[in-house]
């Protein structure tokens, strides 16, 4: 026993030893191939070499390729390029900054702006960095500069290509803007392991399609290797590679749409979507206010700043995306078709309607928006008249868990998945999520409300139209898209987004006819949205909406002058046409509008005329209504 | 006791020879950096600083018995692991890689740490076992390697887990893993070498790619080589003389006073610099293996042994990547780079063959 393992201890030494001569072997063939490298480039390639360090010393410069383009769907610019030429500092180079700018400011304009950038710039920047103090100067400003540039050491004029959007403010939530690269965009690019293709390159999408798209539309860094003397001049280009400009985008939206859309909302805040039911394509995109998108290009000062970000109108807030608010009666539609799927409701079943509705054995009225109720009420006119208690004795039958599946079924509490980023994904409540949220359970009274867009639910403006859009199309719904088609610039290939199905909600056909019926009913006599559509040559199918900003309590009621216009309720219309054979589905907020059908929907309307017929609203935007006897007079005027 | 004898007490587990190879490298790293450093003092004294502090560890471990450094190997590996959890859970993101761990005192970066704690772990399971090792063993001793690594790597830190598991390899290579076994693993590894190219995504093929022709990316991760290779090859024989690089003082080479050193170096000293330097990591490779060699137990035979060969590959990997024939992989050059947590390293290393030398006789006696 003894003697095995003392033998097995020789043996495992021997091997030991064995592997370590193995292991002294393997260092030494490295180390020979260190040298050979070491032999070769030191003297067969010594010369070679030799000239590149010596004589030519090369330095590799990086050539910024020009962005892309965006175009609307008819070939109309939106963003767009143009030579300038602007003012930069070497802070490095520069012994005393505020003397150097004060003289600067004797031979072109400085203002107060610029000098509160530059320090922003200053303090965010790295050493030996380049930093702007004017852009766009004119010619004279140029040649004044450039006869007196040999006392500014440290500062010069570069050519650059500025960003620039046409449209400025109406399409600033869609577009977004390019601003100066930052650290945090330095650290993204390192992590997708993009710095290279971005030497050279100062500016990145922020927000909106430049952002989603920067793939797209900042193209390839040409490189140039140039010969530099000992100084680091250039001398002479050796080799050159091209820059590849960045691909052009062409949106599916509408520029004259788009425009015409802005233009009817007047002074009224909020939001508007137009979707191309058949494929997705988003034809408008507005959210209103808006902003100058310039002003972020190379760093928003902070007064600017403060200014947009302090003013109650939040023009920063993109609506479309982001903006939640209470879907209100717009979400009627897709509960009747709830109803009909769970057989909860016949079509032809009709209900009494008193003015309110209460649970059993409970004393607490949920109101309906007519005090005195509809009478009887079937699923047709519950749509059209828009009958609050139809539809709170529908929710609490069909009960909370059935709701939240129909609805998710056409995109509602779910982001759409357009090609933006930071949408948001609205809520649609479950008993699950009171649970999460609130650690309570789910009570029948939270249901109630949920039937008529109220309570918990909420919605993004995106998120109706998608709905609608897909409602509008038979329930196939197309993921919304902004971009058309990429346009390569070099190989003139072009590439097409292909649509995307990405709801596919079972309808029967004859509950699809009848919620249309009902719909197209809204917009005819009778029907809540009837001055707005008064004269149309096409049918609309509609259905308006009011979303309440605040609480009422029990048995006080809304009184539009009473309260401060901030508090007024938000106007919902949703609708598309013709609705026979769906073009366009739209879908309006008005903030603080009151009615969905005076407010919204005439501004829905100017978009299908303009879509569907090419007629251009006069150019007097509607002026802002607060009492319904003068906004039915305001809109009949209109359609004469 | 005489002055003598407290010298000689203080000096009893150093290695004489070992020392002296560390001294003549750290010497050529302090002389380089004044020069890659454009003749200034600043980056010299900070490394010396680096050098001294790493020192004194040195003497520390060299004079903890063989029984101690065992006894760390348990704590150290399982520390290393939590730490890297800790990164994966909670650590702080810089340039893209979850790699430090902020303690509120200090930042750490624990993969430096598992670069001793991972062969350490290793070696004193196998000593454990060393009575009937059987292929559990080896297998046991390959997840050991592959926890640390697989964590390293998802950092992401390739060059590091790749490095780590090299040192642990070696621990298996020492330990007798069978030769049918290596070249099953090497056979099936080029074997699903395509299926797993398929497997990739475009970008990360693109970035392999990359590796290997430097030109494609010429801007970013090529350019350095580049510029790297010129001034290796602009060196020639003789090289142009110490402080009249024109690569580096034209500031044309990148990083070059941590990871691409060796291009100022070898452009100011040249192949005849260049053969002096790898006489001097010959050497203190050479005296790690007889140390290995000589080891008096199985545990301290495959920990001296890893240590040498895995600083021999520090040294490879670097010097092949500055002259072009390796991809960029952020590996510092042994003893030369700027750079504190290496140094430690890679001194606490040596310190544990010093220890393993010189406690040895003592054992004996």
């Amino acid at each position: 026993m003894n003697r095995v393992e003392l033998k097995n201890h020789q043996q495992e030494l021997f091997n030991f030893r064995l592997r370590l001569v193995i292991s002294i072997g393997f260092v030494l063939l490295l180390l020979g191939i260190l040298l050979a490298r070491f032999v070769y480039l030191q003297t067969m390639r010594h010369d070679y070499y030799q000239t590149l360090a010596e004589k030519n010393r090369i330095s590799v410069v990086p050539i910024t390729p020009n962005r892309g383009l965006i175009l609307d769907r008819n070939g109309v610019v939106l963003a767009h390029n143009f030579a300038g030429y602007t003012l930069e500092i070497t802070p490095s180079k520069v012994a005393n900054l505020q003397a150097t700018i004060n003289e600067l400011a004797t031979l072109v304009d400085i203002a107060p702006r610029d000098r509160k950038r530059f320090k922003k710039l200053l303090a965010e920047s790295h050493d030996f960095e380049t930093l702007l103090i004017r852009s766009r100067l004119s010619d004279e400003e140029v040649a004044r500069f450039a006869a007196q540039q040999y006392r500014f050491p440290g500062v010069e004029i570069k050519a650059r290509l500025f960003r620039e959007y046409p449209y400025a403010d109406k399409t600033a939530h869609l577009l977004g803007y390019i601003g100066r690269i930052n650290q945090a965009d330095v650290d993204r690019l390192e992590e997708n392991d993009k710095t290279s293709n971005y030497r050279g390159t100062d500016y990145i999408g922020k927000t909106g399609l430049e952002q989603f798209y920067e793939d797209e539309l900042h193209g390839t860094t040409g490189i140039e290797q140039v010969e530099v003397d000992s100084a680091g001049r250039a001398v002479r280009i050796l080799s050159r590679s091209a820059p590849v400009s960045g691909n052009t985008l062409v949106l599916s939206i509408d520029a004259k749409l788009q425009e015409i859309a802005e233009q009817a909302f007047g002074d009224y805040r909020g939001a508007l979507v137009a979707i191309d039911p058949a494929n997705g394509e988003v034809l408008a995109f507005v959210s209103r206010p808006g902003y100058d998108p310039s002003l972020f290009i190379d760093g928003i000062d902070e007064e600017s700043w403060k200014e947009l970000n302090d003013s109650p109108d939040h023009p920063l807030n993109n609506r479309v995306l982001r903006g939640q608010y209470p879907a209100g009666s717009t979400i009627k539609p897709f509960m009747a078709l709830a109803g009909l799927h769970y057989n909860a409701r016949s079509p032809d079943l009709s209900i009494s309607d008193p003015g309110f509705y209460t649970l059993p054995g409970n004393r607490h009225r949920y109101r309906d928006w007519k005090k005195e109720g509809h009478g009887t009420v079937d699923l047709f006119k519950s749509i059209v008249v828009s009958c609050d208690t139809y539809y709170y004795g529908l929710a609490v039958e069909m009960g909370i868990d059935n709701i939240f599946n129909y609805l998710s079924n056409f995109g509602f509490g779910k982001k759409t998945g357009i090609d933006l980023q930071g949408e948001v994904s609205g809520l649609l409540p479950s008993q699950e999520w009171k649970q999460k949220r609130y650690k309570q359970k789910w009570y029948t009274g939270d249901t109630v409300s949920v039937g008529i867009g109220q309570g918990y639910s909420l919605v993004t403006p995106l998120q109706l139209a998608h709905a609608t859009a897909t409602l509008a199309n038979g329930g196939i719904g197309h993921t919304p898209h902004l971009v058309r088609e990429v346009r390569n610039s070099g190989r003139n290939k072009s590439s097409l987004r292909g649509d995307q199905p990405g709801l596919d909600v079972k309808i029967a056909p004859e509950h699809l006819d009848l919620v249309k019926r009902a719909m197209i009913g809204v917009t005819q006599p009778g029907g809540t949205a009837v001055q707005a559509a008064a004269g149309a040559s096409y049918a609309i199918a509609g259905k308006t909406g009011t979303a309440q900003v605040i609480g009422m309590k029990q048995g006080e009621k809304y009184d539009a002058s009473k309260i401060s216009e901030r508090y007024h309720d938000h106007a919902w219309f949703m609708a598309f046409a013709p609705a026979e054979q769906p073009r366009i589905a739209v879908v309006v907020l008005a903030e603080n509008g009151g009615h969905g059908g005076s407010t919204a929907a005439p501004i829905a309307r100017k978009v299908m005329d303009y879509y569907l017929l090419g007629k251009v609203p006069d150019a007097v935007p509607a002026a802002k209504v607060t009492d319904a006897a003068s906004g039915v007079a305001d809109i009949e005027e209109e359609h004469d | 006791m005489t002055r003598r004898q407290l010298w000689m007490r203080f000096i009893q587990h150093l290695d004489m020879p070992l020392l002296l190879g560390l001294g003549l490298l750290m010497s050529a790293s302090l002389l380089t950096l004044y020069s890659a450093g454009n003749h200034n003092f600043e980056r010299v004294l900070a490394q010396g600083s680096n050098i001294l502090v790493a020192m004194c560890c040195l003497w520390v471990v060299a004079n903890l018995p063989l029984h101690y450094l065992m006894r760390t190997a348990v704590p150290i590996y399982v520390l290393g692991m939590v730490l890297l959890i800790g990164v994966a859970l909670f650590g702080d993101i810089s340039h893209g890689a979850r790699r430090w761990l902020n303690l509120g005192v200090a930042t750490i970066q624990p993969s430096e740490l598992m670069k001793i704690g991972v062969p350490l772990m290793m070696a004193w399971y196998f000593e454990k076992h060393e009575a009937s090792l059987t292929m559990r063993n080896y297998i046991v001793a390959t997840l050991l390697l592959l926890m640390p690594v697989v964590l390293i790597a998802r950092q992401p830190d390739l060059g590091t887990s790749l490095l780590i598991s090299a040192s642990g390899f070696y621990v298996l290579f020492l330990a007798g893993l069978s030769w049918r076994v290596m070249g099953g693993v090497a056979l099936a590894g080029i074997a699903s070498a395509p299926v797993l190219w398929t497997l990739l995504h475009e970008y990360q093929r693109h970035r392999i790619l990359m590796l290997f022709d430097p030109s494609q990316d010429a801007l970013g991760k090529g350019y350095h080589t580049i510029q790297s290779m010129i001034a290796v090859g602009s060196g020639g024989l003789f090289g142009k003389g110490y402080l009249n690089g024109t690569q580096s003082h034209l500031d044309f080479l990148p990083e070059r006073t941590t990871d691409f050193i060796f291009a100022v170096y070898s452009e100011e000293f040249g192949l005849t610099g260049n053969i002096i330097l790898l006489a001097m990591y010959f050497f203190v490779i050479a005296r790690g293996f007889v140390i290995t060699a000589n080891a008096s137990t199985y545990f301290t035979r495959l920990m001296a042994g890893s240590i040498t060969l895995t600083f021999a590959t520090y040294a490879f990997v670097n010097m092949g990547m500055v002259s072009g024939i390796l991809p960029v992989v952020g590996v510092p050059l042994p003893l030369v780079s700027y750079g504190g947590t290496s140094m430690l390293t890679l001194l606490l290393g040596f310190g544990m063959l010093m220890s393993i030398q010189t406690h040895k006789k003592l054992v004996k006696t």
